[in-house]
Parts: structure tokens; sequence; C-alpha cells
């Protein structure tokens, strides 16, 4: 196998000589060119780098959409639209930067279940999915930011509703709220510090990013099968293999986006954005973007007093209101899963040995569907029954189901190598997939 | 197999997305707006020359009395097919404040194709002041700023009817099929022969909701044309790219499978 040779480009001269002072170039070939990859993968793990294309898009588009926007309550909607009808391709940049936000949780989201189905987030890849999640984290605050900037009334007023949240904090809440706002009420203060912090995150999240990919590149990459590679005959270059794969899924994803962009570019936004912000008039419903309203629904469905009067209850003081309550199931709903390597014990990764969780993984999926419906609709109704299930679900499923499965499920033979065929009564299409390299080698 | 599980799984995540999104949308009560064929819908769509200018004078000679245009500006009327000549004396109808004189006064001057269309009122109180209580939007983005907009305005131009037996319409207010809650406070705009076009086009009310909507959705969207031609090239540049990329994929992949 003559696959692991080193580029040709590192026996220039030039090249020789800067390396052996800085050996960037040792790094490059190391990292991008041998760096050993399970022969396995499949395009569920083409979302990676995907993410990591976007967030380059973003950057690009809107370092220059800031030399183009005004960060002041009084001229930001027209800056806006100054871009969109004045700017030469202004209008392009902002499609992009506008959809590129739902393209990048879209891509993100799959990235993550893909590491929930395969059990990426096991040992030793603890540190790698933690900072997945830092990193979701940081690209949450930064969109939300994000859709501040064009002072429309969604951007108002989800700015408002989603600041007040942190009042519910006891003793320091209406500090923090204050400290957000930079006065008493979302003005141009707050605008400026949203933007200024839009900025900022992003390079921050370049930095997490980094983080992510060199403990990645510890261990390798994890693999539909879930086993460690065990040698050469597992493993295949990342160049060109993965190179060409991802410029592959990149091109197949570019197609997508582009409908977006050039056919639907308001399809994914709302339409009272495209009204000025009006601290006056409050619109029927305030609806965040889409990808927060999995989110949204878990804030909302705690019951008014529910914790207050269990608190009563066990604790004989009410400490808890509702309205903390519900923030705090928010907040936990991600912070659970930063502890999710220590509430799956089972030893095996993959869903294909895994005959119940995998079954549960879908009905997981499905919850989060679920939550992302209920929260797009008003809060009355059958939508907070369905929503107070659902957010029920999603904790029991981190806290109760995930924990159990790894004590009771009696999974399946795991194959002996990524190379070898699967001997005995290993699952059918796992099995099959996994021989596959070999019927063909 | 794999191949068609994974498809599925797209469906039905797509198809539940998408209902989440209609329904994040349309979490108003107003009626569905009636749908109708544009011309600029559609991937290769584009406005209708002749209905933006009709368009044009129905938002000039009825809209403009209480509907601003502000962020259009008289100069991208040569964009839709307007000549300089007609553009400068468009402007020149309307004064706007000059630039301080010697004196220090501020006198008015006529309108250059630079200016933005003028508005109607001084500000919000004036409108308020001079339509009854109620502020009379900003046409400029009201295509976008509503859910399918171009039907939404256009079912509203075209819903005004006498309401039902038994319903009390106030003081002020009028009866809209398709507005939300029914009671509007524009009073009927449009009128059989309420413009007379320049190309001798019979103005129904239908003719008239039709043009003006085409003509605020090019002043909502005048990037719709270039956007989709350019869409067009990038998704057949990106089509063949990505065909060319599975092909070298597939090479280069050879020795693995």
């Amino acid at each position: 196998m003559a696959q692991f040779q080193k580029p040709g480009w590192l026996d220039n001269g030039l090249v020789r000589w800067v390396d052996h002072r800085l050996p960037i170039f040792t790094f490059v070939s190391h990292e991008l060119y041998e760096y050993p990859t399970p022969r396995n993968l499949n395009y569920w793990w083409n979302f990676g780098s995907l993410a990591g294309i976007i967030l380059v898009i973003m950057i690009v588009t809107g370092i220059t959409l800031a030399m183009h926007y005004t960060p002041h309550t009084a001229m930001a909607f027209d800056s806006v639209e100054r871009i969109m009808r004045d700017v030469n391709y202004g209008w392009l940049l902002r499609y992009i930067h506008m959809n590129g936000a739902s393209m990048f949780f879209i891509v993100v989201y799959i990235h993550m279940f893909r590491g929930l189905y395969f059990g990426s987030y096991k040992a030793p890849r603890e540190i790698l999915w933690i900072l997945g999640v830092v990193i979701l984290l940081l690209m949450m605050a930064t969109a939300f930011m994000g859709y501040v900037l064009p002072w429309g009334q969604m951007s108002f007023w989800g700015a408002t509703v989603i600041t007040n949240l942190f009042s519910a904090i006891p003793l320091v809440g209406d500090w923090i709220v204050t400290l957000l706002w930079g006065g008493f009420a979302v003005d141009n203060p707050t605008l400026n510090r949203f933007y200024s912090l839009h900025y900022l995150m992003p390079f921050v999240l370049v930095g997490v990013i980094v983080l992510h990919i060199w403990a990645l590149h510890v261990h390798g990459s994890n693999n539909p099968i879930g086993i460690d590679t065990k040698g050469e005959q597992d493993v295949i270059p990342f160049h060109p293999y993965y190179t060409v794969k991802d410029m592959f899924g990149l091109g197949v994803f570019l197609v997508f986006f582009s409908l977006f962009i050039f056919f639907a570019p308001d399809f994914l936004g709302h339409p009272d954005n495209y009204i000025e912000a009006n601290p006056l008039a409050t619109p029927a419903h305030i609806v965040p973007e889409w990808y927060f309203l999995p989110f949204y629904a878990i804030l909302r469905a705690v019951p008014a007093n529910f914790v207050g009067e269990w608190a009563t209850a066990w604790m004989g003081f009410v400490f808890i209101e509702a309205k903390l309550a519900g923030v705090l199931a928010m907040f936990g709903s991600i912070a659970v899963l930063f502890v999710l390597p220590w509430l799956d014990r089972s030893p095996v990764r993959s869903s294909r040995f895994r005959p119940l969780y995998k079954w549960f993984f879908w009905i997981f999926l499905i919850d989060c569907l679920v939550l992302g419906y209920v929260g797009a609709k008003p809060a009355e109704g059958v939508y907070i029954a369905i929503g107070r299930v659902a957010t029920i679900w999603y904790f029991a499923h981190f806290l109760v189901i995930i924990p159990l499965l790894a004590k009771f499920e009696k999974t399946k033979d795991l194959p002996k190598s990524i190379s070898e065929p699967v001997l005995g009564g290993g699952g059918g299409s796992a099995s099959a997939a996994a021989s596959k390299p070999m019927e063909k080698a | 197999m794999n191949m068609i599980r994974t498809a599925l799984v797209a469906g039905v995540v797509a198809v539940t997305a998408s209902m989440t999104f209609s329904s994040a949308n349309a979490a108003g009560d107003a009626p569905h707006a009636p749908e109708h064929h544009w011309s600029f819908s559609g991937l290769f769509g584009t406005y209708d020359r002749a209905a933006l200018r009709r368009g044009f004078e129905v938002y000039n000679g009825v809209c403009a009395g209480c509907h601003g245009l502000r962020l259009v500006a008289y100069r991208n009327l040569m964009d839709i097919g307007f000549t300089e000549a007609e553009v400068k004396a468009i402007a020149a109808d309307v004064d706007v404040p000059a630039e301080p004189n010697e004196e220090g006064e501020i006198e008015d001057r006529p309108g250059i194709p630079a200016d933005k269309f003028k508005s109607p009122f001084a500000n919000e109180n004036a409108a308020r002041a001079s339509n009854g209580g109620a502020l009379p939007p900003d046409l400029s983005l009201i295509i976008k700023a509503r859910l399918n907009g171009s039907n939404y305005v256009n079912g509203l131009l075209t819903g005004y009817k006498d309401a039902p037996a038994g319903e009390e319409v106030p003081e002020g207010m009028y009866y809209n099929a398709n507005f939300s809650g029914h009671l509007i406070a524009m009073a009927p705009p449009l009128s059989d022969e309420g413009v007379d076009y320049a190309d001798k086009t019979k103005a129904t009310v239908k003719q008239q909701a039709e043009d003006v909507v085409t003509f605020l959705t090019w002043a909502a969207q005048p990037e719709l044309e270039e956007r989709k031609r350019m869409g067009i090239k990038v998704i057949l540049f990106l089509l063949l790219m990505t065909g060319l990329l599975y092909v070298v994929k597939r090479r280069i992949w050879a020795d693995v499978h």
C-alpha cells in the first residue's frame, strides 16, 4: 500500500528551508495529507468539514457586510436596505450571510446527530464532544446577536424576550440584564455591544474549532462501526480520499444553499423583520429563528409554579420561580450534552450494534422535531401539552433511557476490525456495509 | 438500501421542518391570500415591464397620497425602462428641502433623480392626524413584510366587499374580506377607471391591483431579476462541477472499494 507517501512538494528546497525553521509544511502534510482516516466513513462524516467551510463563508461575507452596516438604532435598518439596493452585489452578500446562518445550524445539527448515532462522544473523544457543545453555544450566541443587527421588529422583540430571560436568575439577574442592555431597555447601547460581540465571537469560534480539530486528530475520526482502527489496513490517508469526498459533498451542499440564496432568500426568515423595530408595537407572535425553536419550546414548557410548588413541598420554601425554571430547563437541555459521555456508559459506540439504542435515537430525533414544531406555535391549547411531553422525553432520553440502556441493553457482537468481514451473527446491514470494502479490495 | 434509508430520513426531516417554518410564519389569523400567477414568480420570472410602468402610475396617482416609498430613489425607475428625461420630470414634480442657502435658510427645490421618493407626510404624527389615527405604512418593503406578500397585497386591494348582514362596520372603517379581522381603516383605494393608463389598458380594479403589486414587488426586491439570472448560472455551474467531482471521487476511491 503506497498510500501513505509524503507529498512531493516537501522536497522543494525553499519548503525544506522554511520547514527546518518553522515546520509548518510538515504540519500540513501530517494533518491534512497523511492523516490516517478510517476507510469506512460514510457521507454523514462530511458535515464537520462542511461546517468549517460555512464558518469561513460567514466570516468573509460578514466582514464585507460590516464595511457597509451602521450600528445605530436610527440607521441600522436603512443601512441594511442600502446594502440590499445600492451596494454592488450587496443583496448577494446579505442573502448568503442571512441564509448561511441557517445552513450552519442545519449542518451542525446533522453533525451532532451523527455523533449521537455512532457514539462519537465516547472515550477517548469526550473532550472533542465537549468542545463541540461549546461551539454550539458560541454559535447560538453569535446567531442571536446577528439577528438583532438589521433592527427589524423580530430583531428588537426577540432581543427583548431573550435578554429578559436573564432577569430570572436570582440576586444578580437584573444586574446582568442591565449589563446586556447597556441601559434600561433594548436600545442603541444594546445594538452597539451586540454588533461588537457579533464581530468578535466568530473568531473565538475559530479558536475553539482549532481545539476541536486538535482533539479530533489525537485519536482520529470515529467510524460507522465504532471500533478503533487496528492498523494500516483500516485507514487511508486523508488526502486525496477524503479531500475529494468532502469536495463532492461541498458541491451538493452548495446547490442546496444556492437554491435558498437565489430563489427563496426570505423563506427561512420572518416577514416582520422587514418592518423597522418599533418599541411601541409588539408583534402578534414573537418567534425566534427556526434553529432556536426546540429550545424555545422547552423554555415555554415549564408550567407556572410547577417547580415552585415542587420546591415548596420538598424544600419548604419557594426559591425557584416558573420563569427561572423555564430558563434552567432551556439551558439544561444543552448542559446535559456536556455530561453525555458519562451518562452513556455502554462500551459499544455505534448504533449498528445497539438494537435498542438505535430505536431510541430515532425517537429522540422525532422528539426534537416535535419540539421545533411546538416552538413555532403559540403557547396555547394542545401545544402546551405536546410541548411538555416532548420536553420531559428530551430529558428522560438523556437522564433515564441512556443510563438504563447502558446497563441492560444486549449489544450485538462487534467485528474484529474495520477491514475484516464481520464474524458470526452481527447485524445485517451493518455487517454488509462493513465487509463491503473487503469484497472489492 | 443505505441510500434509500438516508433519503427517507432526509425527506421526513425536510417535511417536518418546512411544516415548522410555514406554521411559524402563519401564526397570525389573517385569511389565506388568494393565489395569483405573477410575471416574476418561478425560476425564470421577470417583471412585466408594461405592468411595472402602469403600476407606477397607480402608485403615483393613488397610493402616494398616503403611502411613502422612502427606500426607492427616482433614479431607480431607469432600471425598469423609464428614460432619463421621464425620471427627471417625475422627480421635478415634487419639492424637497434644499441645502441651507447663504443666509442659512432652508428653501424648497425641485426633486432630482438622486432623491428618494418623497413621503406624503412630514412625520408619523402628521400621517396619523390626516388618517383618523391610523398610520399608512411605507410601501418600500410591504411585499417582503407580509407573508406571501404579493398575493396578500393583491388580495387586500381587491378584497373590499359589502359587510355580511349583521356585521357592524364602525365609522371610518371598511369591510375587507382579505384583511385580518375584516375591518380596515384604509378606504377602498382603487376604483374602475380610477387612473388613466398611458398605454390605454382598461383600468379595472383587478388590473390596477395586479399592476401596482408588480410595481411594489419590484420596489421591495429590485434585485429579483439579476438574482434569478445569476442563480440559474450558479446552479448550472455547481451541478457540472459536482458531477465532475463525483467522477473524480469514484476514480480516486476505486482502489479502496
